[in-house]
């Protein structure tokens, strides 16, 4: 099987959903680049980390349409264009910009559905950036997923791996229901395999990487990685964990996570966001009310400091959750095991 | 506006000291040394010091993500920003910001912003402390030309004309928004007449001319003081460099940036100038030249040498902690 990043993962999903779907389009700030500039280069760009190379040449100007620094209006009128029967994909480059065109997002395309009495649909994929890791400073490297995930009516995708992400997006793009698609900018050059053929992955379905009694790591987008990279290191101990990446934070498959803790009692959730309000207290207060009884050790958060991003490389590297904060939390939650 | 030998030595070595600071860059970043994405000014600079030369420490300004420029013409230290743009501990924003949040408050400086069309609001805000000071100050936003599609920056300026406060909207259009060309971003293809149809006097200017954009920035200064209320300049300029270090620049025409550094060199311009109607001899400019070189050069080697944050700065400067 080919071995794709994930960047050319989401891209080749793209290429193959705007092949498939005529009423599929993708706008955005430079998703190709070179619109009035004096190359007359028709793809100067193809996305600043080019996740949409190759789909101006080959479905034109008509579906993909580069547009002005306008937040608002993208995300708006990616909204308006999908109650009208098209089904976008508009790039906010970065999630922080959600800032930007949150009434959009959080008025709009997330009331629509409920609102109007269960009669429209707003089939629109948002992809954004995110993630620390690139010393992109504090407005432009943030994990706001949860800020969303909070937000009924819409659904909040975090793909850990090419494959999952390449699925996912697929899975957006022909869902009905408006879908927050983050894409972490440290996983775009991670490879994994990746078939050919268009499939998707279901919502709402957990991916568990890894088995193992001693307790249960859940643990998301980039976090995955570095929670592997823990329980590589903790293997040598003789721990092992379940590892659950739950894909999705809404829908949440509550079940797969409630299951694991009813066997290892004990839950460690790592999450690249500050910890109040996050997916991980959110995770541990499900757990907390409704798998108490499996409950041996308090669980354990794994997230950022309540601070912003900071800059400063060595800074930035303490601020995210590392495999080493990862494995001491899991050795603290197994302290005491009978 | 006629100016006195010092005041041009002053302008001239600013701008110099803005080409110097961002053609260093350019070279250190190549050494991998620099995190992030740095967007340099090179370029711009008659613009900033265009702009700032009329300024105090009392006015402000809020600027944008290529914003060295608009802390050197606003008198940020040299030394504290290269520290900062190392991501020193002893940088300006103790290297938690980095070169797109630039800020330094005792110089009437807001903030380099790293949202494309973040600062407008707040430099309007500014202009309101202004007024209600009653002290003559004014508050400039800096903003690009893909900045004037963004809907903050419309809400800013009819904001400013509504309270009639001392702002000035300064679109440095330097003919591109990351790979897309104003022409083809900026539907009417006109800055200045959008902020005209807000209610405000607006002008174009050359912003390769020093003396073209400070005297728009004179007139929109004294609109601001004597007629209470808001000002833009659209200031036609170039970058020298990519959008940020490492652009391919695919965009440009290969001889884009060779033609505009002939044709719109500011020091080139400023320097032309001097040699035509004086009083600067061409000697006594690269006496200058000598000085800000030394200058940039301590400033990279301070940064350099000078210490990383520790963990414990993760949660300081918060409100809360947990
Ligand atoms: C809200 C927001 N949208 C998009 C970006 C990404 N971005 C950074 S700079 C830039 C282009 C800005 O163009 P312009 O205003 O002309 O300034 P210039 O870079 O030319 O100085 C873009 C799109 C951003 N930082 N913030
Ligand atoms: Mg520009």
């Amino acid at each position: 099987m080919p071995q794709l990043s994930m960047r050319d993962a989401i891209n080749q999903a793209l290429h193959q959903e705007m092949a498939r779907d005529p009423r599929v389009i993708v706008l955005g700030e430079d998703v190709s680049g070179g619109a009035g500039g004096s190359s007359n280069e028709r793809e100067a760009s193809g996305g600043i980390f080019g996740v949409t190379k190759g789909l101006l040449p080959k479905f034109g100007a008509g579906r993909v349409l580069d547009t002005p620094i306008s937040e608002s209006a993208i995300v708006g009128a990616a909204a308006g264009a999908a109650l009208a029967g098209l089904r976008p994909v508009a790039e906010l480059m970065f999630a922080d910009f959600v800032g930007v065109c949150m009434d959009q997002i959080y008025n709009q395309i997330a009331k629509f559905r409920y609102m109007f009495g269960g009669k429209s649909t707003c089939p629109v994929v948002i992809r954004m950036a995110m993630g620390a890791g690139m010393n992109m400073g504090a407005q432009h490297s943030q994990s706001i997923y949860a800020l969303l995930t909070s937000v009924p009516g819409l659904k909040v995708v975090v793909p850990s791996n090419a494959y999952d992400a390449k699925g996912l997006m697929i899975q957006a793009i022909r869902d009905d229901d408006p879908v927050m698609f983050f894409e972490h900018k440290a996983l775009y050059p991670r490879k994994s395999e990746v078939p050919e053929e268009a499939y998707t992955v279901n919502f709402g379905e957990a991916n568990v990487l890894r088995e193992g009694d001693d307790a249960t790591v859940v643990a998301l987008g980039r976090m995955v990685v570095f929670a592997e990279k823990a329980l590589d290191g903790l293997a040598a101990e003789g721990i092992k964990c379940d590892l659950i990446d739950p894909r999705t934070t809404s829908p949440l498959d509550r079940r797969t996570i409630l299951q694991s803790v009813e066997n290892t009692g004990r839950l460690i959730v790592v999450d690249e966001s500050p910890p109040r309000c996050s997916v991980a207290s959110d995770i541990a207060a499900m757990v907390a009310s409704e798998g108490f009884e499996s409950l041996q050790a308090p669980v354990e958060l794994v997230t950022t400091p309540h601070a912003p991003v900071p800059f400063s490389p060595g800074l930035e590297r303490s601020y995210v959750p590392g495999p080493q904060k990862i494995a001491d939390a899991i050795r603290r939650s197994l302290k005491g095991r009978r | 506006m006629s100016f006195t030998s010092e005041r041009l030595r002053h302008v001239y070595r600013q701008m110099k000291t803005i080409r110097e600071f961002e053609e260093r860059l350019h070279t250190e970043i190549a050494t991998g040394e620099i995190p992030g994405f740095t967007h340099l000014y090179a370029g711009q600079e008659a613009v900033a010091v265009g702009v700032c030369e009329p300024l105090t420490d009392a006015d402000y300004i809020a600027s944008t993500h290529r914003g060295h420029g608009h802390c050197i013409a606003k008198g940020c230290d040299l030394t504290g920003m290269m520290k900062e743009i190392y991501g020193r501990r002893d940088g300006l924003c103790k290297g938690k910001g980095g070169s797109m949040h630039i800020a330094d408050f005792e110089k009437g400086m807001l903030g380099a912003n790293a949202i494309v069309g973040g600062g407008p609001p707040l430099a309007v805000g500014a202009a309101l402390a202004c007024r209600q000071r009653g002290d003559g100050t004014v508050s400039v936003a800096f903003g690009g030309d893909g900045s004037c599609n963004q809907g903050t920056v419309f809400e800013a300026m009819n904001l400013a004309v509504v309270l009639k406060v001392p702002a000035i909207f300064v679109f440095e259009n330097n003919g591109y928004s990351e790979h897309t060309g104003v022409s083809y971003a900026v539907g009417s293809k006109d800055i200045a007449g959008r902020a005209r149809a807000f209610g405000m006097p607006a002008e174009t200017v050359d912003g390769s001319d020093f003396f073209a954009v400070n005297e728009g920035m004179r007139r929109a200064i004294a609109h601001a003081r004597e007629q209470g209320g808001p000002a833009a300049i659209e200031a036609i300029t170039t970058r020298f460099y990519g959008h940020f270090e490492g652009d391919p620049q695919r965009y440009r025409a290969k001889d884009e940036v060779a033609r505009h550094r002939e044709t719109m060199d500011c020091l080139k311009r400023f320097r032309a100038r001097m040699a035509k109607d004086g009083p600067l001899s061409g000697a006594e400019l690269d006496a200058i030249d000598q000085v800000v070189v030394a200058e940039v050069d301590t400033a990279v080697k301070a940064a350099k040498a000078s210490p990383l944050p520790t963990e414990a700065d993760l949660t300081t400067d918060v409100y809360v902690r947990y």
